[in-house]
């Protein structure tokens, strides 16, 4: 603290908290992360590859929009990973991690494999479709309701407990296809090739159509669940606070369960549609990932059914993006990667600043 | 008198774009002088003294300490220029003794020596009147004492500069004339002392110069000695309010609700209700006095069915049958299903009250969503129900569709206020009803109570302002470490004696929060 200590500094910038923000603004901000986000991207290519980015980026357009049927499975792969998110949606609004998608897809599409492996052809489709249906979801409430009832009961933490049942359901898928699939080989062929037995039907020509809609009725019944009915609003309530619902007298446990029994029955839903309308067999790859990117989707629209649609959509664009230019330019599969994560980040990153302001040091400093 | 110790000049804060906590704020406190700044809630006083802590950067101004200007970015910085704030909340570690806390974060040279340390602090409770312990854990400390740890926290940094946030709010009036004595005594050792506070009598027996804020504007500086109470208040407020309470005899007051040997055990296995045992009765309001943390909280809660009871039982009388109803046991529904219509205001508004992220409508539901058959919310009622109270209730906020963390806390408790009489209970229980309310909505709920205490309710009011609890109760309740030491007539109760109450039973081991 000297006396003549004239030069004083002020910080360089500091960060308040916004309070609210238009929404164009908010969109804005979205709109210029992602053109960083491009430009960082393009950046990236050049230095490691020294393609045009303007091609890369075309290419990358025509993973999805490319033909026809590239279209047909954006959609298909939209949906699925729609759905898986609808799924984890009521339980992240009630505060319930459920990192367990994953193995809940796996066990519903394993119970649909495992009646497609033991009816073969003795049933009439319908028939067979129906079976599998309800033990693919069966196993799914199954899966996901063990971990909420030891949450509701004895308060375990089900981030953990949802997560190590994925690795259980993955062994099963495993032990399975080693009992069923001879001369130990690891891969399962299609099942019922010649019959088609307890396939989804083909409609309008397309053979995905009957997944799309499926989903396509599902958001909207999941849309009209959280926000118009009563238990979607206990949902809000005791993921808002339990103090709040058990104020009210709200039995938190019955919410707990119950939301967990939907969640899990929405995944084994996502199981039978893999199996019985697109792959038409098993194997530990089956759900790829989507348990978790379709945390992110729901993250990402805020837990908006209706918003979770174009997010869902954007992900799958990416990833199909990603493939497509690692076959054109023959890239490592690392590459493009390295693309979906740098769009992604400066994607989540833009909520810092939607959040808050940065303020920077005032240039002209009133003289005293 | 010479330079000033600390003086701000036009000072403006701003938290996102319509928020503008300070605006343009001059304060000048000097030497040997203690400066009360005085402001509703919301009218940016804390903030302003985060600023000078280095907890907030100000967008604008500047600050001059002993005349040269400084920038203060950090707590460091602040501690720097010998300022030292106690803030509302403490920041001390329980398992840590008095002295332990004290030096905790101090980058002192040499050896860690406690006993040199202790000395130390010794001197300065000697020197400034405290009484302290220094090897006590904070655990096993009063709030006061926990106060006082904090105070001399800055004092061993060696601040001249303290600032002091709503130190007397966790205080019973015993405690506040020795914290006062304290500080009149750090006054003439030279040190400048800048209180928070938004109680009149307190700023009128301890301040020697007032600065009054109002909605983050500077109002003025006056001297303490050629003021009083109603001038104050307007400036506070910016227009002439009365500030009477009309209490009415109770009328045809019968029980309605009678608690005996009442009991409860915390999670923890303490014991938070000891043998409570009182009578609740119709038109008239029971205050219920105690120092925070008394057991408040687990009263209201075993009787609303939140909580649950070891042994004694809660009997209500039902006016409507004549019968009497065994509440002790039950949950919230199966209460309400008995025909019982209790309601509560619980002392947490956002936390278990109202649901913060949801709008004013949606929070209407929360008590009668379930009604009717139907899988499907029923939204038209409680959004006539949601009018009404904005209009009835004067709530100020955009829409009844604007989430009520977005409204102030006044407006919040109209709201769950509002909820809860439109219920039509029979008995209404309100914790702390006016914390953090500003005058004028403070005055408005307690006209609401004494409306309901009109129409025949039981109210239950649990307050922290004995001057309020006297001039508003028909009886107050004295609760001290989870037990009823006494029940006193309001009309014409003695603070003093109150204050006492709260602190005794068996040597009053307090139950720290």
């Amino acid at each position: 603290m000297a006396v003549n200590e004239k030069h004083i500094k002020e910080p360089l910038f500091h960060i308040t908290k916004r309070t609210d923000i238009p929404k164009l603004t908010a969109w804005g901000i979205r709109l210029i992360a992602v053109l960083a986000a491009l430009i960082v991207s393009a950046l990236v290519i050049v230095t490691i590859t020294s393609y045009n980015p303007i091609e890369v980026y075309i290419k990358m357009f025509e993973g999805s929009f490319g033909s026809e049927r590239k279209f047909f499975i954006l959609l298909q792969n939209t949906a699925m990973l729609l759905c898986v998110s609808l799924a984890v949606t009521p339980a992240f609004k009630m505060k319930f991690w459920n990192l367990g998608a994953e193995g809940q897809v796996l066990v519903g599409g394993l119970s649909s494999a495992a009646c497609m492996f033991y009816a073969k052809d003795s049933l009439p489709s319908w028939l067979l479709i129906i079976i599998m249906l309800v033990t693919s979801i069966l196993s799914g409430v199954i899966w996901g309701v063990l971990p909420a009832v030891f949450k509701a009961i004895w308060r375990t933490n089900e981030s953990l407990f949802t997560l190590m049942m994925n690795y259980v359901a993955m062994q099963l898928v495993s032990f399975f296809i080693m009992v069923w699939v001879p001369n130990g080989s690891s891969v399962m062929g299609v099942l019922n090739q010649r019959s088609e037995c307890g396939w989804l039907p083909t409609i309008f020509g397309q053979k995905y159509a009957l997944n799309i809609i499926i989903v396509a009725v599902l958001t909207v019944v999941m849309f009209v669940y959280l926000h118009f009915s009563k238990q979607g609003y206990e949902i809000s309530v005791v993921g808002e606070s339990e103090n709040t619902a058990r104020y009210v007298g709200i039995n938190v446990k019955k919410v707990i369960i119950r939301t967990m029994v939907i969640s899990g029955a929405i995944c084994g839903l996502t199981g039978f549609l893999l199996v019985s309308g697109t792959n038409h067999t098993v194997s530990k790859e089956l759900a790829g990932g989507m348990g978790f990117t379709a945390i992110m989707v729901s993250w990402l629209a805020k837990f908006e059914p209706s918003m979770m649609i174009f997010t869902s959509m954007f992900i799958v664009f990416l990833q199909k993006g990603a493939g497509e230019i690692a076959t054109a330019f023959r890239l490592n599969e690392s590459v493009s990667d390295i693309l979906t994560g740098i769009i992604i980040f400066f994607i989540i990153g833009s909520e810092f600043f939607i959040n808050y302001k940065i303020n920077m040091r005032s240039k002209h400093k009133e003289a005293e | 008198m010479a330079v000033a110790a600390i003086e701000l000049k036009n000072i403006t804060k701003r938290f996102g774009t319509k928020v503008v906590a300070n605006k343009n704020v001059c304060l000048t406190a000097y030497k040997g002088e203690i400066l009360s700044l005085l402001g509703e809630n919301g009218s940016g006083k804390t903030t302003l003294m985060n600023m000078i802590s280095g907890i907030y950067y100000p967008d604008e101004g500047q600050i001059f300490i002993n005349g040269e200007e400084v920038v203060i970015r950090s707590p460091k910085d602040a501690f720097k220029y010998k300022i030292g704030m106690i803030h509302q909340h403490f920041k001390l570690i329980d398992v840590f003794s008095a002295a332990e806390n004290i030096v905790l974060g101090l980058e002192e040279e040499g050896k860690y020596d406690i006993k040199t340390v202790t000395a130390r602090v010794k001197a300065i409770t000697e020197q400034y009147g405290f009484d302290l312990d220094p090897n006590k854990k904070i655990y096993e400390m009063s709030v006061s004492e926990k106060q006082t740890v904090e105070i001399i926290k800055v004092l061993y940094r060696g601040a001249d500069i303290l600032i002091l946030d709503e130190p007397t709010a966790v205080l019973t009036p015993q405690e506040t004339q020795k914290l006062f004595a304290v500080l009149r005594r750090m006054r003439e050792d030279g040190k400048a002392i800048i209180i928070i506070t938004h109680k009149l009598h307190e700023v009128l027996s301890l301040s020697d110069k007032v600065a009054v804020l109002r909605k983050g504007e500077y109002v003025g500086t006056v001297n303490t000695a050629e003021t009083n109470e109603s001038e104050l208040t307007e400036m506070m407020v910016g227009k002439k309010i009365d500030l009477n309470i009309n209490r009415s005899e109770p009328k045809d007051s019968v029980d309605r609700l009678e608690i005996k040997n009442l009991n409860c055990v915390s999670e923890e296995g303490i014991k938070t209700l000891d043998n409570v045992s009182f009578t609740v009765r119709s038109g008239e309001i029971l205050g219920i006095a105690g120092i925070a943390g008394s057991g408040q909280r687990e009263l209201l809660e075993s009787i609303a069915g939140l909580q649950p009871i070891e042994s004694g039982e809660i009997i209500y009388h039902n006016p409507k049958t004549g019968k009497t109803d065994e509440l002790r046991g039950k949950s919230p529904i199966q209460i309400r299903e008995l025909g019982v219509r209790l309601s509560f205001v619980p002392e947490d508004r956002l936390g278990m009250g109202l649901v913060g992220n949801m709008d004013i409508i949606d929070n209407m539901m929360l008590r009668s969503y379930r009604k009717g058959k139907s899988m499907f919310l029923e939204r038209k009622k409680p959004k006539d129900l949601a009018e009404r109270i904005i209009k009835d209730l004067e709530v100020v906020t955009p829409s009844a569709q604007t989430p009520v963390r977005k409204l102030s806390g006044g407006n919040v408790q109209k709201v769950l206020v509002g909820r809860e009489i439109a219920a039509a209970p029979t008995v209404l229980m309100a914790a702390y009803p006016v914390r953090g309310l500003d005058i004028n909505s403070s005055y408005a709920i307690y006209n609401l109570l004494n409306e309901q205490k009109e129409n025949g309710v039981a109210v239950v009011f649990v307050g922290e302002d004995l001057d309020v609890l006297i001039e508003l109760c028909d009886r107050i309740l004295v609760i001290s470490s989870g037990k009823v030491s006494g029940i006193v007539e309001g009309r014409g109760a003695d603070k003093g004696e109150i204050g006492l109450m709260m602190t005794k039973v068996d040597g009053g081991a307090e139950s720290g929060c």
